[in-house]
């Protein structure tokens, strides 16, 4: 499909077009400078920013334990993966080994969150190019997972569950039913979004063919996650550098060659099956009992029990609480895969109970920067299924 | 790393190692001659730039630190750059050339801390607003702002 709008004089026009930063499909507070010839995009700038709250300087200003509850509001479709990377970048600052309890416990639910956040991805991504029922179902299916952590945390989105050294709390009992019923159904819920989209015609003409980056292309951006992947990279931070016990599940890594955002959607949709399976895996292993804290005096805060009937116990925990606790000097990078890629978590301490410098990959800053590269050249609709497959998460860009 | 002091013992200042990672502090002048060598070398072939993330020291000097986190996704291998630059003097050449995904982390290190990137082809701010004054991420920026 080429089109060129044409002068009288023959000469080729353009105009600039501003998308956003009020805009439905840009999930948030995207702008995109458009620049059109016709209807076709010549120039494609996205311009940041607008939901900057400088969550990097205020985890300076705080302890290590209060800035868990920041990392929540970094990506606030997958909280729980924030919460994972940092709590590991510090328990590695740390050289702090988590109990086994606890890493399953973990794995299970940034798995979840994994199928949440893809579910969020579907439906609003279904939604902007015209496909609304999906949207619906896949929001009632998310919920079921947000019951799972509310139940756990007693939130169901700004969770705080992971703290450095394992979890806020013992898991609630009979919390592993609640999972099983929803892993069980999912699957079944998958299939149904499958049929209402991977051969609807509609689907395939908005999505194959569209937003085409290239492997080698994909790497030079820095794209991670699904980006990648869809461009026939198997890169997953969960098998290349494996952490929390990845290294003990079974998942296949799905990948996809074309590289458009068709191929994106079918990583996606194979992930959220895979993450089931991981799911699964990790409830076999979790341990009914067991400790979900490791134990080291002065860090990590003691038992409620012990804190109520022993005199160390309510000084640690009182110390701990108001003056947080001091790693030694030194930086780490921690990377995990969350939802939308690689998300790294840099710490950097001088030996204070506040870190000196905290730094995240946000996946999804990353990511947008190489929208360009998708939309380019193609029409103005194009734009939206492009930015909606980068799957970008405003709070994760700006920070 | 080996490889690299093989290659230009002069290129590496210093190896640091903390919790299993990897620290190559590089001078400033060989960043770009470093950059290159690691991205295509066919036996390293760190390709992958995941993050530039740079640290004030202030008032120790030099004062910026600018780390670079590379990932070899054949290898499966991470290693970390260093760049140390002064307080009065923050520049320090850009990469972009070499890894494309540079881009926006620079803009970034630029807005936040001051740095300065030659060679960078479009060093504007990102995040914060373009009339902005000050770099807010610099340690002798209030964490409150100015008001």
């Amino acid at each position: 499909m080429t089109t060129t709008v044409e002068t009288p004089t023959g000469e080729a026009q353009t105009m600039v077009l501003n998308m956003g930063p009020q805009h439905p499909s840009t999930h948030g507070v995207l702008r995109v400078i458009l620049e059109l010839n016709g209807e076709i995009v010549v120039k494609a700038q996205p311009v940041i920013g607008y939901l900057h709250t400088g969550i990097e300087k205020s985890c300076e200003a705080k302890t290590y334990s209060q800035a868990i509850t920041l990392t929540d509001r970094i990506d606030y479709l997958a909280p729980l993966s924030n919460n994972l990377g940092y709590c590991l970048a510090v328990e590695k600052l740390l050289g702090l080994e988590v109990p086994k309890r606890a890493q399953y416990i973990r794995v299970l639910l940034t798995e979840l969150t994994r199928c949440a956040s893809h579910l969020v991805w579907l439906g609003t991504h279904a939604i902007d190019l015209g496909a609304m029922s999906v949207f619906l179902y896949t929001f009632r299916e998310r919920e079921e997972i947000l019951k799972i952590f509310e139940y756990l945390s007693g939130q169901r989105m700004m969770t705080s569950y992971f703290r450095v050294g394992g979890l806020a709390l013992e898991p609630t009992p009979d919390w592993l039913e609640r999972v099983r019923r929803v892993v069980d159904s999912l699957p079944g819920h998958i299939d149904e979004y499958e049929d209402l989209l991977t051969r609807n015609k509609i689907w395939l003409g908005r999505t194959q063919g569209v937003g085409i980056i290239s492997g080698t292309d994909a790497i030079a951006m820095g794209c991670s996650g699904p980006m990648l992947r869809g461009s026939g990279v198997a890169y997953d931070v969960r098998k290349a550098f494996p952490y929390s016990s990845y290294d003990e599940f079974e998942f296949d890594v799905p990948t996809q060659a074309a590289g458009d955002c068709y191929a994106r959607y079918q990583v996606r949709v194979a992930e959220i099956r895979e993450s089931i399976k991981i799911v699964k895996q990790a409830m076999e292993k979790v341990p009914a009992n067991g400790p979900f804290r490791a134990e080291l005096p002065g860090i990590i805060p003691p038992s409620r029990e012990e804190m109520k009937t022993s005199i160390e116990g309510l000084i640690y925990h009182f110390k701990i609480f108001t003056e947080g606790f001091a790693p030694p000097p030194g930086e780490v990078y921690q990377a995990i895969e969350s939802p939308r890629g690689e998300l790294g978590v840099f710490v950097a301490s001088d030996g204070s109970a506040k870190p000196y410098r905290v730094k995240f990959r946000a996946p999804s800053f990353v990511n947008l920067q190489s929208l360009p590269n998708l939309a380019e050249g193609r029409l103005i609709a194009d734009v939206v299924a492009c930015i909606g497959t980068t799957d970008i998460v405003l709070g994760e860009v700006d920070r | 790393m080996h490889k690299l002091k093989e290659w230009d013992g002069e290129a590496v200042s210093e190896v640091l190692g903390f919790r299993g990672e990897i620290t190559v502090v590089v001078p400033r002048e060989h960043l770009k001659r470093i950059a290159e060598y690691l991205a295509t070398e066919p036996s390293l072939r760190f390709s992958f730039l995941s993050d530039i993330t740079p640290v004030d020291r202030f008032p120790i000097e030099p004062r910026f630190e600018v780390n670079y986190h590379l990932v070899s996704i054949d290898r499966r291998d991470r290693l970390r750059l260093k760049v140390k630059l002064a307080g009065n003097d923050p520049v320090i050449p850009s990469v972009t050339g070499v890894w494309p995904t540079a881009n926006w982390h620079e803009r970034e290190s630029y807005d936040l801390f001051g740095i300065r990137f030659q060679g960078h082809p479009d060093l504007r701010r990102i995040l914060m607003p373009d009339d902005w004054e000050g770099y807010p991420l610099r340690k002798d920026y209030p964490t409150e702002g100015y008001r």
